[in-house]
């Protein structure tokens, strides 16, 4: 609690003992003992000054500078109107009530807005710079791009760059939401946020402190509660129009009924009643209806349901630029995935080995070796797949044919590895492969030893990805690539995606998203996932950009509306989910608050609901709504 | 140009709204929002008046919300 709140709780306090004392002396008759009631009342101003004096100065300070209807208007109104028809100990138990409000309102403010900037605790403080040997610790925005700085275990990164020396295993988890840490070593680059595990670095820096991941990431952030979402524009413009509204039906409260209650008693229609009670009761009943009169409960709740939101999502390492974009998300109808990068890694792997009277291994020895002095991505890709050490000795008088593949000479067998058009010339009798990708065939000894096809591999997590998508309710899964016919479908069968389009050009997936956009149904979202080469534009169209954080260019993530920091497409359906759920609290906060309000007002109106039962309206309300809120911080 | 300032004793929701439309009315502020949550302000406002801009904000927000501070 800060040192505000201690003292208001302090206040409560002691008024609170004063109040239970009169409410106590009123309930024995000792008050009736009192020569007059004004007696009472001038008692009970004791605590109401107490508990209410600033709430009065406020009132008061704001109608000089022009703004009438705020809270503390309407409670000092209220109150005032209590103590007006007599009701001093209630006057004096309102004003109390609202302070407890307002000070636990406050106070869980406060709790939500500290977890939210511990989540968002990636900033570094300092940054040890070395200069000609010496080691000195500066703010990391003096450091110039090129400069060396030393990491030492344990601390967080400060600035993006390239290791030059040492090697240790770095925490992403702030960043990226991945619990198992990184291993890196001389030549890797590093962004900064992340916390240094055991070991010493020395990093060259590559980007200046503004440019850097960590500061962009705040940027980003801390700028996402300025893009509101639809349903936050409309409780602002609701607040607008509330409050003189309800001030406005108070007013009439006040006057139209006791006015039509005493014509009709001068007609002789009604039992005659004393003019004083009849008014009194009817400012009692308008009292009861400014004490409802604040939109708190919704002003403040529904944006910080937003606020946990993005907050959880950017705990798992998912960056949502905006409420608004929450809001899209949890409406998402149709997806489309670019191919590379997206669904797949974009690296070349063996895929499949189909040997000949031999086994695999055999097979993919033979064709590492001859693709032994090769620096093709296919050959590499082979050498990868058999994994042991080549001993070249075995290999002679390797050729290359252009277009073909490769001549070779292996324990002095003859070897040839290539495409179909090498078997072809040979005039080796082969089994044709129709699948996705690359394939290589080889051929010992003027006869067919079998294939081995290499293709783009699909990314980890990518099948999971999309079931996690229908799952959720996804209507439609596409991928757009500008591959090839064969991989694009090989690709889309084994992902069990709905629609795949190919062989398009990067201006082609723009049309391509536009017309789906229209087919999307007015409701409901299209959201666009790219690693950014080439699409920035197709992420700026789609309702909802996805980009790639860690591979994805930083245009992407500048176009992109919510950014994957560690390229899990995983993280997809469960930011869909998390969007759901914030877009629930938020709505079951609007029904309940305007519910009780709503309630509250009709029974107040008819007598039925006292002023303690519109305070409870009031903050009470804003309490619990708050409290509902706060759940969205705990998700995961 | 855009600027951003931390808010002190920033209490109320609804000011923060009330003052956020306030400074958006003023003459040269292109855009501005009071983020209640994070306690700021970030302003966009004319280059060439920037500074006489931020003297007006102060006193359009001391009007709405006197106990809030803008941290300069």
């Amino acid at each position: 609690m800060t040192k505000k709140q201690k003292q208001m709780l302090m206040r409560i306090i002691i008024s609170f003992v004063m109040l239970a004392a009169i409410m106590l002396s009123e309930h024995t008759g000792v008050t009736e003992l009192f020569p007059s009631r004004l007696l009472l009342g001038v008692i009970c101003l004791i605590p109401y000054v107490i508990i209410g004096y600033d709430i009065v100065y406020k009132a008061f300070r704001n109608i000089k500078n022009g703004q009438i209807f705020d809270e503390n208007f309407l409670m000092m109104i209220a109150t005032f109107g209590a103590i007006g028809v007599g009701d001093y100990s209630e006057a004096v138990a309102v004003m109390l009530f609202y302070q407890v409000g307002e000070l636990f309102q406050g106070y869980a403010v406060g709790k939500s807005r500290e977890s939210i900037s511990a989540m968002m605790d990636i900033c570094p403080e300092y940054a040890n710079l070395e200069e000609d040997g010496v080691l000195t610790q500066v703010d990391p925005d003096d450091v110039e791009v090129g400069s060396i700085i030393v990491i030492k275990p344990g601390e967080r990164i400060p600035l993006d760059g390239v290791v030059v020396e040492g090697e240790s295993m770095i925490d992403t988890a702030a960043l990226t939401g991945e619990s198992v840490p990184r291993r890196i070593s001389v030549g890797d680059t590093i962004i900064s946020g992340c916390v240094n595990g055991s070991a010493t670095l020395k990093v060259r820096t590559t980007k200046e402190f503004d440019d850097s991941t960590v500061a962009r990431i705040l940027e980003l952030v801390e700028n996402a509660s300025s893009k509101k979402a639809k349903v936050e524009n409309f409780i602002t413009r609701f607040a607008k129009r509330y409050t003189p509204i309800v001030t406005l039906a108070a007013v009439i409260l006040a006057i139209v009924p006791p006015l039509w209650q005493m014509a009709m008693i001068g007609m002789g229609r009604m039992e005659p009643v004393a003019i004083g009670n009849l008014w009194g009761e009817w400012i009692y009943r308008a009292c009861t209806f400014l004490v409802i009169s604040c939109p708190c409960a919704l002003v403040i709740s529904v944006p910080l349901g937003f606020f946990g939101g993005i907050g959880a999502a950017s705990k798992l390492g998912v960056l949502v630029k905006g409420s608004n974009f929450l809001e899209a998300v949890s409406k998402l109808d149709t997806i489309v995935f670019d191919k590379t990068g997206t669904l797949t890694k974009g690296e070349f792997a063996v895929s499949r080995v189909e040997p000949v009277s031999m086994d695999a291994d055999a097979l993919l020895e033979i064709a590492a070796l001859g693709e032994g002095y090769s620096t093709h991505p296919i050959a590499e890709s082979i050498r990868t797949a058999y994994g042991k050490s080549l001993d070249m000795e075995r290999v002679a008088n390797t050729e290359e044919i252009s277009g073909h593949g490769i001549h070779t000479w292996i324990d002095g067998k003859e070897v040839y590895l290539g495409n179909g058009k090498l078997m072809d010339s040979l005039s080796v009798f082969y089994e044709k492969n129709t699948s996705a990708g690359t394939v290589v065939y080889a051929a010992v000894e003027g006869a067919f030893a079998g294939t081995i096809v290499i293709s783009d591999t699909i990314k980890e997590g990518a099948k999971e990805a999309l079931r996690d998508m229908k799952r959720i309710g996804v209507r439609k899964t596409v991928m757009l690539t500008g591959d090839r016919k064969e991989a694009a479908e090989a690709v889309a069968t084994e992902l069990g995606l709905d629609q795949v389009c190919y062989e398009l050009l990067p201006a082609d997936k723009v049309g391509k998203v536009e017309m789906m956009l229209n087919a999307c149904g007015k409701d409901k979202t299209l959201a666009f996932v790219g690693d950014g080469i080439n699409d920035a534009p197709v992420l700026t169209r789609a309702d909802i950009g996805i980009a790639m954080g860690s591979m994805g260019s930083d245009a992407a993530i500048e176009a992109a509306d919510i950014v994957l920091m560690d390229d899990d497409v995983r993280k997809i359906a469960k930011v869909v989910k998390i969007a759901r759920k914030t877009l629930a609290i938020v709505k079951q906060n609007i029904v309940f608050a305007l519910f009780v309000k709503v309630l509250i007002l009709v029974l107040g109106a008819l007598g039925i609901a006292n002023m303690w039962a519109a305070v409870f309206a009031d903050v009470g309300v804003a309490v619990l709504a708050i409290l509902n809120s706060m759940r969205t911080l705990k998700m995961s | 140009m855009k600027k951003k300032f931390k808010l002190q004793d920033l209490d109320c929701a609804n000011c923060a709204a009330k003052m956020e439309e306030a400074i958006k009315k003023l003459d040269g502020v292109n855009d501005a929002t009071v983020s209640f949550m994070t306690q700021k302000l970030s302003i966009d406002a004319d280059d060439a008046r920037f500074d006489a801009i931020m003297d007006e904000v102060v006193k359009v927000c001391a009007k709405v919300e006197p106990d809030c501070k803008i941290l300069m």
